[in-house]
């Protein structure tokens, strides 16, 4: 929705002024306290979905509000409000600094630049200049194409969602830093039946640009591709059980390791000795072929940003190099507690979120073995093409993941079709076990990451790679 | 910018749908959603105050439906301006949907609300100091629970007041408020090897009926008794499945009962109207005019009085749940099954308070009749292991061995497998010990046969 203070392309700093901010973050520490943050949002977004052949309804939002946070001691103060008048800041400010306790401690000065860091990162075709005609015949496509591929294709359904995110960041460690993310997605979801029941299958592209998505991909394809899934999985037997050799296909999703070691090298929950991984740094924790990155800065990828929901930019970490912990992820509670640099992890699903340690774009560095090598020295075992979402406990490394297209391998051949299910390992001893890795590489579809009750948006990607023993989750023996 | 909204105050929400519904044109279907919640979180860690949270939100949502065509638009705002945006963009958003002969909004049907109480203004009244005192109680009492609890992962007090509003040109004019606190802890517990984890709540409408100590207690026995837990061997066996898990098992089987997913094909059990789907001792009914569910409301998503729905009875399913549109396309009446997000989504269909007639047994006892199976305590991978469009069923879990009648040794990093379809004809036995749990569906225990663990 226009307002007029708001046109596209406008810095929040247009919205909430440099001067107004600086005043809302003496406010927020005028009765003691380390730390005060401002966090503006102003996020407007749009979808269309068509269903069952029909285009059921366009949707557009608008959120825009700011956060402001107060550390006093160990204890930090939030408050949010949708107010962005200097008085509605300093209201919110003041109710985060009542909520931090008055410490007592002597009223810090802020140390704020003038000017922002200005995160520019521009898109091609912004998305909310496109036709919604043009939107909505992306999805009538899809639909066609996807039902023409096949009789038992009963149902369709397809999403077109896009996203500006502006935010504004400041604080009184003096980072003061505003950045804009577009983002662009499509998903087909296609229902097949046959006479042994129904099959689904699902394909999504996501990344952080504009309209010039579908120049770079076909919705066709992905339709077809949709409907290929359901429809393979007709013939499927039932998984497996028990323990097998798992083959990862390039590209499938990095979900394994996002679950198998990701949320486990998060600062906070390392703090707490929540996690299988504190106290590791420096230690061999996974097989020498592995090197795990999380990376904010990968242009166009779905966890990319500028700078992070604290104001630092983003960064390529390693986190693990040839099997060694290396370090974990931070944000700036973290940092600041353990005298560290921040590592630009510090993300919130919105303004009305506190921040906390989150991953971006994580994915496993390629090897040099061959794909189809690693197929073919698999006598017996399962091959996972694309991998649905997963869960971990961090405390006792248990993690699951599903598989969303799979299929045995027998005597080094993909054969048959597996229906889906789960698999479940613990982190430390399944990154032991990865015992080839192929030089194949591909990042995979957009990811949400939840944790807490906050979603945010992930990438990941892997090459194929084997993991020599993981449980299987199926029916059958 | 107006102050912010009381949520106690429904009159200030349906005064704002009002304004909206008002500027519809003669041939313009126009329903407002107004929401306002009020919320505050306190979490602890090692004896002081690691967050304390306010919360105070607003939005509308605005739908508007023409010659058959529906647009939608919402802010999280209600300052006037933007409320003016909303419709206009909610105008223009239809121009490009298809004509649907089915979209419409809903129309009063007569069905006189429950008279529910779900607002208790012990919440907003509470001092923060007093909430601060509670997340600190259920810290020590977890941690004091037993030498074996090594720390927390966190522990908070929290509540929320919500108020509603939901008016159309079709006649529908409603409004709730309602209110929540709970105690929530994750725990951890330690031996010489591992670290295991747990979690204990307690929640209410009010301050008055929460209890650290039950809390703490669930969250120290629910990891203690993990500790030296075992891989079980792959193979078929009997599951006892916890209050907790039957839950979230039911909202899966809630799902597919939904009409929408039944006339768009998504339903296994599409066809089935009528015959058995399910073993004789389930008995399933979705009621939220049951006070006793958190999830309790008087109105739907639409404006349309909830209403007790008995889907199945005695293993036969007997209906499907709709909304307006999907009661309409299906020929039928909305059974008051609108479910919607806030004010930030259109309404979909789905079940809002499900539970099944429970049994005579205790969990003692149904365990007690057991030689060999296992009690799921917990599952994990629900959202990528079951497809209610398949039915195919695989998750995580962990739990305890149940060996000659008795709990035996802890067990984990496994997998229970099967299909939804065949866990309905599979239950053995309903446990008495029906608890209501923060989700859309009350907890029993239940006796599952023939189940696949994986495992060593």
């Amino acid at each position: 929705m226009s307002q007029s203070n708001t046109s596209p392309g406008a810095d929040l700093t247009e919205v909430v002024h440099a001067s107004v901010v600086n005043d809302t973050l003496r406010e927020a520490l005028s009765t003691g306290g380390e730390f005060a943050e401002v966090f503006v949002e102003d996020k407007a977004s749009s979808s269309a979905y068509l269903d069952d052949g029909r285009v059921e309804e366009l949707t557009s939002g608008r959120d825009r509000g700011a956060g402001i946070r107060v550390v006093v001691g160990e204890t930090t103060g939030f408050a949010h409000t949708a107010d962005l008048t200097p008085e509605g800041l300093a209201t919110a400010a003041r109710a985060a600094a009542a909520a931090a306790r008055s410490g007592g401690g002597g009223v810090r000065t802020v140390a704020m630049p003038d000017t922002p860091y200005r995160s520019l990162r521009p898109v091609r075709i912004d998305p909310s200049g496109v036709d919604k005609a043009d939107k909505v015949a992306l999805l009538r496509h899809a639909d066609e194409v996807a039902r023409s591929r096949s009789g038992s294709i009963t149902q369709v359904s397809a999403g077109y969602a896009d996203s500006r995110r502006r935010i504004l960041v400041a604080n009184s460690d003096g980072n003061f830093a505003t950045d804009e993310v577009v983002r662009t997605m499509f998903n087909v979801s296609c229902v097949a039946s046959g006479d042994t029941g129904m099959q689904t299958g699902r394909e999504s592209i996501g990344h952080t640009i504009g309209f010039e998505l579908f120049d770079r991909y076909d919705v066709a394809e992905l339709a077809e591709r949709a409907a290929e899934r359901a429809l393979t999985k007709l013939a499927a037997r039932p998984a497996p059980s028990g323990q097998l050799p798992v083959v990862i296909g390039s590209g499938g999703g990095g979900v394994l390791f996002h679950e198998a070691c990701g949320h486990g090298l998060e600062a906070d929950l390392v703090a707490k000795g929540a996690s299988v991984f504190a106290g590791r740094t420096g230690e061999l924790v996974a097989s020498p072929l592995v090197t795990l990155v999380d990376d904010g800065t990968m242009a166009g990828e779905w966890g990319n940003f500028g700078i992070d929901d604290e104001g630092n930019p983003a960064q390529r970490n390693v986190l693990i190099e040839d099997g060694v912990l290396t370090d974990y992820m931070w944000d700036v509670l973290r940092a600041r507690k353990e005298g560290r640099r921040r590592s630009g992890n510090g993300r919130r699903q919105s303004y009305q979120h506190l921040p906390m340690v989150r991953m971006t774009n994580t994915y496993l560095l390629a090897g040099d073995g061959d794909p189809n090598d690693i197929i073919s020295s698999t006598p017996h075992g399962v091959y996972v093409a694309h991998l649905g979402g997963g869960q971990v406990n961090t405390a006792t490394g248990d993690f699951v993941f599903g598989m969303s297209e799979a299929y045995l391998i027998e005597d080094g051949q993909i054969t048959e079709p597996l229906r889906e299910g789960n698999l479940i390992g613990n982190g430390p001893e399944v990154l032991a076990r990865i015992d080839a890795v192929a030089n194949d590489f591909a990042m995979g579809p957009p990811g949400t990451c939840g944790k807490d009750g906050q979603g945010v948006p992930v990438g990941d990607g892997v090459p194929t790679l084997r993991v020599e023993a993981l449980t299987i989750g199926g029916t059958a023996a | 910018m107006p102050e912010p909204i009381d949520p106690a105050d429904t009159q200030r929400l349906l005064d704002i749908a009002d304004a909206v519904v008002g500027r519809a044109s003669s041939t313009e279907q126009v329903e407002a959603v107004v929401v306002a919640d009020r919320g505050c979180e306190v979490r602890v860690y090692d004896g002081e105050v690691e967050s304390l949270s306010s919360a105070d939100t607003a939005g509308i949502g605005v739908r508007v439906i023409d010659g058959g065509r529906q647009g939608f638009a919402w802010a999280g705002t209600l300052d006037p301006d933007a409320v003016e945006a909303v419709l206009a963009e909610a105008r223009d958003n239809l121009r490009f949907a298809s004509v649907d002969e089915y979209a419409g909004l809903a129309e009063p049907d007569g069905v006189v609300p429950a008279s529910l109480e779900l607002y208790r203004s012990e919440v907003a009244a509470m001092p923060t100091a007093d909430k601060v005192a509670l997340a600190l109680e259920l810290e020590r009492a977890t941690l004091a629970a037993d030498r074996r609890m090594t720390g927390i992962e966190s522990a908070e007090y929290a509540d929320s007041v919500v108020a509603a509003a939901v008016v159309s040109t079709t006649g529908i004019r409603a409004s709730s408020a309602e209110s929540a606190c709970w105690l929530s802890v994750y725990s951890l517990a330690g031996d010489a090897d591992t670290t295991q984890t747990g979690f204990g709540f307690s929640l209410g409408r009010h301050p008055g009926v929460l209890d650290p100590s039950v809390a703490a207690a669930d969250a120290a026995r629910r990891a203690t008794r993990m500790l030296g837990a075992v891989r079980p061997s792959t193979g078929r066996t009997t599951l006892v499945l916890d209050p907790w898990v039957t839950a979230q098992v039911l909202e899966v089987v809630g799902s597919m009962l939904s009409g929408e997913a039944v006339a768009k094909g998504r339903s296994p059990f599409a066809a089935r109207l009528g015959e058995s789907i399910a073993s004789p001792m389930v008995t399933l009914v979705d009621d939220p005019t049951n006070p006793d569910a958190f999830s309790a409301s008087a109105a739907d998503a639409e404006g349309i009085a909830t209403r007790r729905n008995a889907l199945i009875d005695e293993g036969v399913l007997k209906m499907f749940v709709h909304n307006a549109t999907s009661a309409r396309r299906a020929g039928v009446s909305t059974t008051g099954s609108a479910v919607r997000r806030g004010f930030r989504g259109v309404p979909g269909v789905g079940c809002q308070a499900l539970a099944l007639r429970p049994g005579t047994s205790s969990q003692a006892e149904l365990v007690g009749a057991l030689d060999d199976a296992i009690l799921i305590a917990d599952v994990a991978g629900l959202h990528s292991g079951v497809n209610p469009v398949s039915g195919d069923l695989s998750v995580g879990a962990e739990g305890l061995r149940i060996r000659d009648g008795a709990p035996a040794e802890p067990l984990r990093e496994f997998t229970i497998a099967s299909t939804l379809q065949r866990i309905l004809t599979d239950i053995e036995a309903v446990g008495n010990d029906l608890e209501w749990l923060p989700m859309g569906a009350a907890g029993v225990s239940l006796v599952v046969r023939d189940v696949t663990v994986s495992g060593e």
